[in-house]
């Protein structure tokens, strides 16, 4: 597998209502909010699907994380990588 | 005697909590605030099987024992028995959403880790099955090593198993301190692991959440569905209002009556009458539409609709430097800037929430109504402008309008300067839709309305009647070219303000009528109406509506600039003293008086000044 590949695509990138596996956080970029990210149910290995963007500048992001829908900001979903989940 | 044992209601937000709580203590609650923060305390009795009660605490909605928020850090220390003025906890109630299971475990995990005595209420089991989700509960226990009991608060299922397992639980009844462990990093996953073996079954549900976000949060349907929303709570506020208003109206001038009837013409009649009925009357009238705005926010909050709204303003929040968080205190502000400041508290990022603070008092609320509606009635004509839109409304609208500029351009002139730093960030849960519950809807609309009507028994009446006596005494002397209020003591103070206010276009009467204002804005309007009924000098004039009386003795440019005043100014004594409260000390409030003050001053001078040139 490609380095590119296995790096993902960043989740502000990932098509929506497309079900994919967050494979890196990039927990320093987000600094303050990286706890309460955590808190948010956001890991390494947990299934994630965008599912709608606000009606300006495509931002914030709402995406479906377990069986909760959380919405982040672009910036906050540009520090994590997911990749799509094998068919 | 012995204090009844505490039992702390714990738990993420979203887990039905508050339902659960007002499911177990019914309307037996109090609402106080935790000293030296600014947290709210909501205690209730519930009694137990065995007559015993304890003291049910309903502790803020908590994501973790790590606290990021003043909310979370009180949870954190109620749960382990160190805060200030309150007993350490006899029993902990976790409440945990049973269709979120893997994700509510998380904080559950990290409160059973701390060793007290604790019960699971797994809650909303009903929402769980709509998403065909079947969970053990037993198996669930088992591995969480606590008793769990199957809720559905909204309808009132398992409560008596849960206050059998309280029973229990407080059996020793000691209460306990622990400490915090440092944060373990694999409790998420461990939370995980718990929730898959507890899950039976799991099969598609039938994604209601899902099919209505479809279209709520489309980028074209959304926005204008938001629209419509706001568009029918504002209408509603007014349309709704006029019959319930009518009452009060009526009633109050049943109650004068019987009161002039009953009592001889003299100092107590007057006192009743012109201060106490008149003055507390002209307040009460806005009950109604308090209540309508209130019912609405309560609605849209209870369904989970807010959240989406604060999603899809955040974007434009983020323009003035706030957060989709930041919309629902102010949206609250329209009501009152009261509840709206201290619904603050769930923005985590200081400098966001500062800045809200400050600018709520911006957003229109409730208490300048009668004076934007007195006005208006006496100098905006009432005709059309346009096929179904009159001119008093359009006016009206447009000091909603004023209000909302200016508060946003004063959040991003205050987020450029006092509270400088980088943009918090905004993540937020949009819960699951839920039909709201009526019982808890009309404990919330009470709570508003008894909050509402103490004041207006207390600091209105108080602040009335204080007038009417300074406004009354001493008696001007037969002959003397003054008016009775021109000559009292209150007279003469306000004579001292009028050489402030004179530039921007103010008489006597307003600057007379700033000062209780203070108490709170509306008292303007009983205050003008307090001195026009002294001044009055017969009774047909003393009956003469307020507003015809207005029309004839103010100009228009005095009119509006008055409008324009009301816009800007801090003008209630409760609001700064939140603001004390919410960012302990007086250095923001201080600031916030000066600030919008200044503006007001502005504002009106502005507008005066120009509506002379015009020749208005």
């Amino acid at each position: 597998m490609s380095e590119a590949a296995e790096a993902g695509l960043r989740l502000d990138e990932f098509p929506l209502k497309t079900v994919g596996v967050i494979n890196r956080i990039d927990w320093d970029l987000l600094g303050e909010g990286a706890r309460r990210l955590r808190e948010l149910g956001f890991a390494e290995g947990v299934e994630v699907e965008p599912l709608h963007r606000g009606f300006i500048g495509r931002d914030p992001l709402a995406c479906r994380i377990g069986r909760m829908t959380i919405a982040i900001r672009r910036v906050q979903a540009a520090a994590i990588r997911v990749s799509p989940t094998p068919a | 005697m012995k204090a009844a044992p505490l039992v702390a209601l714990v738990g993420n937000p979203n887990a039905g909590k508050s339902s659960l709580f007002n499911a177990l203590t019914g309307a037996r609650q109090k609402v106080a605030n935790y000293p030296g923060v600014t947290v709210e305390r909501r205690s209730g009795r519930l009694v137990l099987g065995d007559g015993r009660p304890v003291e049910l605490v309903d502790l803020p909605g908590t994501y973790s024992l790590h606290p990021a928020s003043p909310d979370e850090a009180v949870t954190r220390d109620v749960v382990i028995g160190r805060q200030q003025g309150e007993q350490p906890p006899a029993a902990l109630v976790i409440v945990v959403d049973a269709s979120n299971l893997d994700h509510h475990l998380r904080f559950a995990i990290e409160l059973i880790g701390l060793g007290l005595p604790t019960v699971v209420a797994l809650n909303m089991v009903d929402l769980a099955a709509r998403d065909g989700l079947t969970i053990d509960a037993g198996r669930l226990s088992a591995l969480l090593g606590v008793p769990v009991v199957e809720t559905v608060a909204v309808r009132r299922r398992g409560l008596d198993d849960l206050r059998a397992e309280v029973e229990r639980l407080v059996e020793r009844d000691q209460a306990h301190v622990v400490t915090v462990p440092p944060e373990d990093p694999g409790v998420a996953a461990r939370a995980r692991l718990v929730a898959r073996d507890a899950i039976q079954s799991e099969r598609a549900g039938r994604h209601v959440t899902r099919a209505i976000d479809g279209l709520v949060l489309s980028p074209f349907a959304g926005p204008l569905i938001l629209a419509a929303i706001l568009f029918v709570m504002f209408q509603a506020v007014f349309a709704w209002s006029e019959a319930p208003i009518g009452w009060i109206e009526g009633g109050m001038e049943l109650l004068a009556g019987a009161v002039s009837s009953f009592l001889p013409d003299g100092f107590l009649r007057n006192l009743l009458v012109e201060g106490v009925i008149n003055g507390v009357g002209s307040v009460v009238v806005f009950l109604p539409q308090i209540l309508i705005l209130f019912l609405f926010i309560l609605v849209l909050e209870a369904a989970g609709y807010m959240a989406r709204a604060a999603f899809m303003m955040d974007r434009l929040m983020a323009g003035v430097g706030l957060s989709g968080r930041a919309f629902i205190p102010l949206l609250s502000s329209f009501a009152c800037a009261i509840p709206g400041i201290m619904a603050t508290r769930t923005i985590d990022n200081p400098r966001d929430r500062l800045t809200t603070i400050l600018i709520a008092p911006l957003m229109t609320c409730s208490a300048r109504l009668p004076v934007y509606t007195l006005i208006i009635a006496a100098f905006i004509p009432a005709r059309s402008v346009g096929p179904g839109i009159g001119l008093q409304g359009l006016v009206l609208f447009g000091l909603y309008v004023v209000g909302i500029v200016g508060a946003m351009l004063a959040a991003l002139l205050i987020r450029r300067t006092v509270a400088r730093g980088a943009a918090g960030g905004f993540m937020m849960e949009l819960p699951k839709y839920q039909l709201p519950r009526l019982g808890d809807l009309a404990l919330g609309l009470w709570q508003r309305a008894w909050m509402f009507l103490r004041r207006a028994g207390t600091i209105i009446m108080f602040s009335t009647v204080l007038l009417w006596l300074l406004a009354s005494f001493p008696r001007v002397p037969e002959g003397s070219p003054m008016t009775q209020s021109e000559y009292s003591v209150a007279g003469r103070i306000a004579s001292g303000i009028e050489h402030v206010v004179r530039p921007i276009g103010f008489n006597h009467e307003i600057a007379l009528a700033l000062i209780p204002a203070m108490a709170a804005r509306e008292v303007a309007v009983s205050a003008i109406a307090t001195v026009y009924a002294i001044d009055a000098p017969d009774e047909e004039t003393a009956t003469l509506a307020l507003g015809e009386r207005l029309a004839g003795r103010w100009s228009l440019p005095t009119a509006l600039a008055f409008l324009m005043w009301f816009v800007f100014a801090p003008q209630c004594i409760s609001t700064i003293a939140v603001t004390r409260r919410e960012t302990n000390g007086w250095k923001w409030p201080t600031f916030m008086v000066v600030y919008l003050f200044g503006l007001a001053y502005l504002a009106a001078g502005a507008t005066y000044w120009s509506a002379v040139a015009l020749g208005l």
